[in-house]
């Protein structure tokens, strides 16, 4: 069945997750729905410890069994160690058929590869899948198609019941001994606890594991005491060096500037650019530059950003210290300095996942966001973005808040450049859809920039603004022209990936990869 | 009849390494007049081959979308520059830049060359424009006859590393050094008529000072400069686009001497100034400024 971006999806996968096809990214819009809940034990006697020995007390006590779905955060990015801890000691348990419900999974995850080949983890619903498991998933290794979510899908599928956690696992880097987690202080520090905030809600059970224990009250905190059933600790959770930069670097790379100014232009030549506009950009070179160039701008017109949101560095947070950012709502740190401002900073919040970007809650941060700034590996010229399958067909990327923000945002703009080697980023049909074209206003690339027709509001504003204006497909034919038009990727039939849209129905799917065949 | 582009304008000259392929396969986003894809100091000396082929490929192959393709190639006094001129006709390069010019003999040894290759390769003959770059106190002080030496020569280019350390000095960075060798090129272009660029300026953190360099050099009457990053060129290009005023006070030039010579006046004013036919040129020169900077939006 074709759903609203074109997509042909199987009948026999809609039946299997019990969804509907993607049918426009505000369908559901209004749409009444009854929440999850979890099963929560009493902690009646005051005697009674949370502390457990080891991560095999914790999945004994917590009564691991075959099936179940155990949830982890990203927080801790490369550094990660312990998603990798526990399933290995679920493994050594002689667990099977275990669901990983994860934020994101990455570089740092790649001995879960092994654990799929083994058949002891087959399921794996995440916002991101990189490295080894995108692989033997691509390859279908994986028992059950992975669900691939946004940060907002993720979390709207947990509190609508999509998926029900069983045991969420939440790596702390402070804890107190009932539960208080903190994402400050300790050895591991990444800032914030954003992702698990609702893991923590509508768990079974909640196990913090930590390599800091602190006195109680481990005050405020991210995760509380009493969503915590019981805590562990470990003498390690991450490598600290993995988990943030310590400096994120101001691109030099003329071309990424050149974008960087283009977004520049774009964002303080649109309607959206007056005081206390809201703003959120990633950790990528082209964007970073934004933060920088944006500012003599706000300064000269004396314009404050009311509220920057997202993954944060250290050069939003200068303009907080600046006074020309009122607030940052924070889901996730990349650098020191982001941490540091979080630590410091009254006006730098920590918020829920749910805050950040749930569609189907009563209103997310997202819905009030002016511009966004997302990166992109293929446009086609409907708009439609892919971020998650590589030129060559494989699972490798992150959706993270791309959908959300893109659907949520007054401005959505994607920065990428033209072509990467002979891949062209601008090209007729993307491989895998994953953000909806219809969320999608501006794409910006070092040989133009395209705005999306269903914008004339936009295309209106910048008619004078000296900016080289082009269509999509002027773009893709300078693309085509330059590296030539892509033979299709070969795939077969069977379906390994589903991408979910945030709201719960089905966008695309990906399918089993299969070694090129050249055409007699 | 010279060649149709031989006076084009020419005010950011973009310097980009052969042995980069990264460089060379779109440099023409940043928009500069010129590039000036380099086979001389920025290549290895054991990777001139590789360089060559690198450049007639991109030659053949890329588009580069009206921005004028110059190669610099070797020195005379290197076993390269023969072979290098090949590869420039054989490519299709506009001009060639000879590397240490000292006298018009040399222009012209390489003019044989490149002639010699237009006829190898079925190129017209005269198609291959030339340009000098002046990195000697010998080679400045030769600038009207290197000027004067060639109808295939576009214009003199400073080389102020070299030419300083001839001079037994440094860069400064006060323009000190550099001011007698500035004075004496310009002024020769201009009397040969032809066009004359500034060196380059290596210091990317600073990117006041590269401004105010421009505008000194600007005022001073050069058509350009030569750039080592893309950066540079949109300074460049903002410091040689006229002023509104600039274009209005040059157009009303234009327009009122063509209207006053049918009725046979020759001097008269504008705006309070007295005009006559020797404003001619320049304020024609302003206005295809204004054109190429996409600021004019008059019927000239």
């Amino acid at each position: 069945m074709k759903n609203a971006v074109g997509r042909d999806i199987p009948e026999e996968v809609l039946q299997a997750c019990g969804k509907r096809p993607y049918a426009g990214a505000y369908a559901r819009d209004g749409e009444a729905y009854k929440k999850a809940a979890p099963v929560v034990r009493g902690y009646v006697n005051p005697k009674r410890s949370k502390l457990v020995s080891s991560i095999r007390e914790a999945l004994e006590k917590c009564g691991i069994r075959d099936g179940m779905v155990l949830s982890f955060h990203h927080h801790f990015r490369d550094g990660d160690y312990v998603v990798n801890m526990v399933l290995e000691e679920a493994a050594a348990m002689g667990v099977k058929d275990i669901t990983i419900c994860a934020s994101s999974l990455g570089a740092a995850h790649d001995p879960v590869a092994d654990l799929i080949e083994q058949g002891i983890v087959t399921g794996i619903q995440s916002s991101g899948v990189r490295g080894r498991i995108g692989e033997a998933i691509s390859h279908g290794k994986l028992k059950t198609p992975a669900i691939i979510r946004s940060h907002g899908g993720r979390v709207r599928a947990i509190e609508e019941g999509d998926v029900h956690i069983d045991i969420a696992f939440i790596g702390a880097p402070t804890s107190d001994e009932y539960g208080n987690a903190r994402g400050v202080g300790g050895k591991s520090d990444c800032g914030v606890l954003s992702y698990s905030m609702v893991d923590a809600k509508y768990a079974d059970h909640v196990v913090v594991i930590t390599d800091c224990l602190v006195p109680a009250p481990n005050f405020p905190p991210s995760i509380s005491m009493v969503d915590v059933d019981y805590v562990c600790v470990v003498d390690e959770i991450g490598n600290p060096a993995r988990i943030v930069s310590n400096v994120v670097r101001m691109t030099k790379d003329v071309r990424e500037l050149m974008m960087a100014d283009y977004c520049t232009r774009i964002i303080a030549g649109s309607p959206y650019f007056k005081d206390g506009f809201s703003f959120q950009t990633g950790a990528g070179g082209a964007s970073l530059a934004v933060n920088s160039m944006l500012r003599p701008i706000m300064e000269e017109k004396q314009i404050h950003m009311g509220f920057a949101i997202g993954g944060i560095t250290k050069p939003i947070c200068d303009l907080l210290e600046a006074g020309l950012v009122r607030n940052i709502v924070d889901a996730q740190d990349f650098d020191l300095g982001a941490i540091e401002s979080i630590k410091r900073n009254p006006n730098h919040y920590e918020i829920s996942t749910s805050e950040y970007a749930d569609p189907m809650n009563k209103g997310a941060f997202v819905n009030q966001l002016d511009f966004v700034i997302l990166g992109a590996l293929e446009v086609d010229v409907d708009f439609n973005v892919n971020v998650v399958t590589g030129s060559d067909g494989i699972v490798r990327g992150a959706p993270g808040g791309h959908p959300d923000t893109s659907a949520g945002s007054n401005c959505s703009i994607i920065v990428a450049p033209l072509v990467r080697g002979r891949i062209p980023t601008i090209c007729d049909r993307v491989v895998t859809v994953v953000t909806p074209g219809e969320t999608v206003d501006v794409i910006v690339t070092d040989y133009g920039i395209a705005i999306n027709p269903r914008r004339q509001d936009l295309i209106d504003a910048y008619k004078d603004s000296g900016l080289p204006l082009k269509t999509i497909e002027e773009l893709r034919d300078i693309a085509y022209s330059i590296v030539g038009r892509p033979e299709q990727i070969q795939f077969d039939d069977q379906v390994v990936g589903i991408i979910e849209s945030r709201d719960g129905t089905i966008l695309d799917v990906v399918r089993k990869i299969r070694p090129y065949s050249f055409e007699e | 009849m010279s060649h149709p582009n031989k006076k084009r304008l020419r005010r950011s000259m973009m310097f980009l390494n052969c042995q980069k392929p990264g460089l060379i396969k779109d440099p023409y986003i940043y928009k500069p007049d010129s590039i000036m894809l380099d086979l001389e100091d920025a290549v290895a000396e054991n990777q001139k081959d590789a360089a060559r082929y690198s450049l007639f490929h991109a030659l053949q192959e890329i588009d580069y979308r009206g921005v004028e393709r110059v190669v610099r190639i070797n020195g005379l006094d290197t076993p390269h520059w023969k072979e290098d001129i090949r590869v420039c006709v054989a490519g299709g390069a506009d001009v060639i830049r000879i590397a240490k010019t000292e006298c018009a003999q040399d222009v012209h040894t390489v003019e044989e060359h490149v002639l010699a290759a237009e006829k190898e390769f079925g190129r017209p003959e005269g198609s291959t424009l030339l340009m000098s770059a002046l990195e000697s106190c010998k080679g400045v002080l030769n600038a009207l006859e290197v000027c004067k030496s060639s109808d295939r020569l576009i214009g003199i280019a400073l080389s102020g590393g070299d030419y300083t350390k001839d001079l037994q000095t440094v860069i400064t960075g006060t323009g000190v050094e550099l001011q007698g060798a500035r004075q004496h090129m310009i002024m020769a272009a201009r009397a040969a008529g032809v066009q004359c660029w500034d060196t380059v300026f290596t210091n990317l953190d600073a990117m006041d000072v590269f401004e105010e360099e421009v505008k000194m050099i600007k005022m001073m009457g050069f058509d350009g400069k030569s750039l080592v990053n893309p950066r540079q060129i949109d300074i460049v290009h903002k410091v040689f686009t006229p002023t509104q005023k600039e274009i209005i006070f040059a157009e009303k030039v234009v327009k009122e001497i063509d209207e006053k010579k049918a009725l046979g006046i020759g001097v008269f004013t504008v705006d309070g100034k007295m005009i006559d036919i020797a404003f001619y040129d320049g304020a024609q020169r302003t206005i295809a400024l204004a054109k190429a900077s996409g600021v004019y939006e008059g019927d000239l």
